[in-house]
């Protein structure tokens, strides 16, 4: 067994070798390097058609026609391009967004910028499972709305929204649908027709695909209009420019491919991966699952270990490779935005730790981390005050804390 | 981030934990922090009649920095009499600990603890303050 052990696969997937082999054909001199977009000779004309082998391969993972993919260079790019597209192009009929507070910071930093730009956005609170309720979904489409995002699968806490709900709604009221699915491609069915999404999200590199390249679904029937953000040769309909990167887009497409063909055996491999780990943790005292269990992907686990914060307890996990909802390490001190909008408390949102499960991960893997976990939580929390008083009954949220 | 082997020494054999009772008259205890920030240290020294701290002791919920920042107070107090340990300076703690910038906060929370721990067993024993117990 290697180690660190990686289980952070919602932070990128290493590119499956199969991939891997197939890109290294797009690149040397005795390989397709060409530029797809020459039209003069061959060298263009098969890496072209390597580039749309690519694209109908994404499209077929997500129900959708070759004719209404776009390449980008990440899911970053592509809810850029889809919703300041939108802004753009529909400014006119409304300037009114409505999306979820427990979005990826590539949605809500983009809809900070429009807010700057005098549009007016609704960020709207989850359940405490995580879910959105439809309810107030539906109570925030006014007269002016002329976009709803809502990400597919949350990168944090892995639970899945009711995408085919959430696109019936906005058909219904005449209002675009954005869903950013950069954590969902090969990890739940997506199908844009059934769940009337007009624009759809998508990365390579969550999906055993290489980093730098992603792609955005833009519906044609009935058609959705974008204003560019990348001027230059036209390409992709005038809606990306940029000379395509052969090699990536071969790349996205075969792991696409590969998720299609592999997704419903790999699924509950994982499942059954994720449960064990959850099983083998859950009996301790004070520990906490966030986020919704049922509407969940296969691969995530995401839990707060009360009274131990979660930075130390990363810097003891050393042997296995996992993040914190804690953003101590990066200078603000602030908890994980998602575990707040979610209504945890200061200290479990502090204790919170995010394993993700993937393609290469073992039974034996799982095992280690369960066990270096319990081990580790049990010594943190020797050293933990709050664990201490917890164990003497006082009542943490009626302390008056100091707070500096 | 990459932390400094002092610190990653401290984190792996924290010096000097547990509790005292708080109750004893010659224990002084000191809480700072809050859950909300992400720390939270409990720094508790034992007074003799010379005012010598006699020993030390701490818990800490927070990162390896405060971990450590406490960790290696309880080494540093133990044996000063409680106007020196009064003295000591968050910046020694993060010299010695070369804490990055974004962990100094750690260090003047260790400051901010023995001083509230001489300030606690100062209130008790009835002995004026002369250290400024913040």
């Amino acid at each position: 067994m290697k180690k660190p052990i990686y289980l952070d696969y919602s932070a990128t997937t290493p590119v499956d070798p199969r991939v891997a082999d197939k890109m290294c054909s797009y690149l040397t001199p005795d390989g397709e390097f060409g530029n797809p977009a020459s039209r003069s000779h061959p060298f263009g004309w098969h890496a072209e058609e390597a580039v749309e082998e690519a694209r109908a391969n994404v499209a077929a993972l997500i129900g959708a026609d070759p004719k209404e993919i776009v390449w980008t260079s990440g899911a970053t790019e592509s809810d850029n391009l889809a919703i300041k597209g939108v802004a753009s192009f529909y400014g006119k009929k409304g300037k009114h967004i409505v999306t979820c507070k427990t979005e990826h910071k590539a949605v809500l930093d983009t809809c900070r910028q429009l807010e700057r730009e005098g549009f007016e956005v609704t960020y709207l609170d989850p359940e405490p499972n995580g879910l959105l309720d439809l309810g107030k979904l539906e109570a925030a489409i006014r007269k002016d709305t002329i976009l709803v995002s809502v990400m597919h699968v949350n990168n944090e806490i892995g639970v899945i929204q009711d995408i085919a709900a959430i696109g019936k709604l906005a058909r219904e009221r005449g209002v675009l649908f954005h869903c950013d699915a950069a954590q969902s491609t090969g990890k739940v069915p997506i199908d844009v027709n059934a769940m009337n999404v007009d624009l759809l999200s998508m990365s390579a590199h969550k999906t055993y695909g290489p980093k730098g390249v992603g792609a955005l679904y833009v519906r044609r029937k009935p058609r959705v209009r974008l204003e560019a953000q990348m001027h230059g040769g036209g390409h992709e309909r005038g809606m990306r420019s940029g000379t395509l990167a052969t090699h990536q887009c071969v790349g996205m497409g075969e792991a696409f491919r590969f998720a299609r063909e592999e997704m419903a055996t790999e699924i509950e491999r994982i499942r059954g991966l994720r449960d064990r780990l959850l099983n083998a943790l859950k009996d301790m005292p004070e520990v906490y699952v966030n986020g919704d269990l049922e509407n969940r992907v296969a691969h995530n686990l995401n839990m707060s270990f009360n009274f131990v914060e979660g930075e130390s307890l990363i810097m003891a996990l050393k042997d296995i490779a996992v993040s914190s909802g804690s953003a101590c390490t990066s200078a603000s001190l602030e908890p994980s935005y998602v575990l707040r909008a979610l209504g945890r408390n200061d200290e479990l949102a502090h204790s919170s730790i995010r394993f993700t499960i993937g393609r290469f991960t073992t039974a034996e893997e799982i095992d280690y981390a369960a066990a270096l976990v319990r081990e580790k939580v049990a010594k943190l929390r020797e050293l933990s005050p709050l664990w201490e008083m917890h164990q003497e009954g006082v009542d943490l949220s009626k302390v008056q804390w100091a707070a500096h | 981030m990459a932390y400094s082997d002092k610190v990653l020494d401290h984190y792996e054999n924290p010096r000097n934990v547990g509790s005292f009772d708080k109750n004893d008259a010659q224990v002084g205890t000191g809480m700072v922090g809050a859950p909300a920030c992400g720390d939270v240290m409990k720094l508790q020294i034992k007074v003799n009649e010379q005012g010598i701290i006699e020993d030390a002791k701490f818990k800490t919920y927070g990162c390896g920095s405060a971990i450590a920042s406490s960790s290696l107070l309880t080494e540093w107090v133990k044996g000063k009499s409680i106007e020196e340990a009064g003295k000591i300076k968050n910046t020694q703690i993060a010299e010695e600990l070369a804490l990055p910038p974004v962990k100094i906060h750690c260090s003047v929370l260790a400051e901010d603890a023995i001083k509230a721990a001489i300030a606690d067993y100062q209130t008790k024993t009835g002995k004026g303050s002369k250290a400024d117990a913040a």
